[in-house]
């Protein structure tokens, strides 16, 4: 049973540790909303398998919870990014990010010397 | 803290250990692929088949039936919500680039004026638009700090 235990939390953790490799280099922020999607995922396993092992129910409610939370995480955030981009000519293709007005006045400025 | 003793157990066991192995393949995955929808692809391994293992797991562990509902109800709702949150958050890396389109077999959401042609400024350094150098050109005519051709 204590190998059980063992194999389980380690492949668990290290699932976790990895997610959080990704979560800290991850070069965008949706690689970033990725892991955590996923870390919290392997929250809410790790909690499953103690509750099993254990024969402990007392912590099937924070599944629930927790589920609940990734889903809306990640669809805020992912809304969020989607927000970022300018409204969309033709079929739904972005045309970039909105510009800053300083740097749309520093590039104008940078025209006209030219 | 019970021992196990029963077939029942083992099978048990035997489904939170593989749910377990999937969180790490999903780390793996995590860290060894390349761009967002690859990712996307590994992580979402546990969402559904390993959870669905480790509920199933501990529903025959747990033996009581407020408990068996209450883990039904999140593997139902992972099955139900992953998809959506999968479909937002790839549309948006596909509008913003985040995609190695040239590792790409199919792309189905291409057309010809949706061709990677401009600097738009969020690009993955690993991902320029085709043909960097006339792409910066007209980016820069664009923007008009180049005079038109």
């Amino acid at each position: 049973m204590t190998a059980v235990y063992w194999a389980a939390y380690v492949m668990l953790g290290g699932g976790a540790l990895l997610t959080l490799v990704r979560l800290a280099r991850g070069p965008s922020l949706l690689d970033r909303v990725v892991a955590t999607d996923v870390l919290l995922v392997i929250i809410s396993a790790g909690l499953a398998v103690y509750a099993a092992l254990a024969r402990d129910p007392t912590v099937v409610p924070v599944l629930v919870v927790v589920s609940l939370l990734a889903f809306v995480g990640s669809v805020s955030v992912a809304r969020y990014i989607g927000g970022m981009l300018m409204s969309s000519a033709g079929d739904g293709q972005d045309v970039g990010l909105p510009e800053a007005a300083e740097e749309q006045a520093a590039r104008a400025a940078e025209g006209e010397q030219r | 803290m019970s021992e196990v003793d029963t077939v029942r157990d083992l099978i048990a066991v035997v489904l939170l250990l593989a749910g377990a192995f999937l969180c790490l393949t999903a780390g793996l995955g995590l860290v060894r692929f390349h761009d967002v929808l690859t990712r996307m692809h590994a992580g979402t391994k546990p969402q559904v088949l390993g959870i669905l293992l480790i509920m199933i797991g501990g529903a025959i562990r747990l033996e009581g039936w407020s408990a068996t509902w209450m883990l039904l109800l999140v593997a139902v709702f992972q099955m139900l919500t992953a998809p959506v949150s999968a479909h937002m958050i790839s549309r948006v890396a596909y509008r913003r680039r985040h995609v190695r389109r040239d590792l790409l077999l199919v792309d189905e959401l291409r057309t010809g004026e949706a061709a990677d042609r401009l600097y738009r400024g969020d690009e993955p350094a690993d991902a320029p638009p085709e043909e960097p150098a006339r792409a910066l050109l007209e980016s820069r005519r664009d923007e008009g700090t180049l005079p038109p051709a």
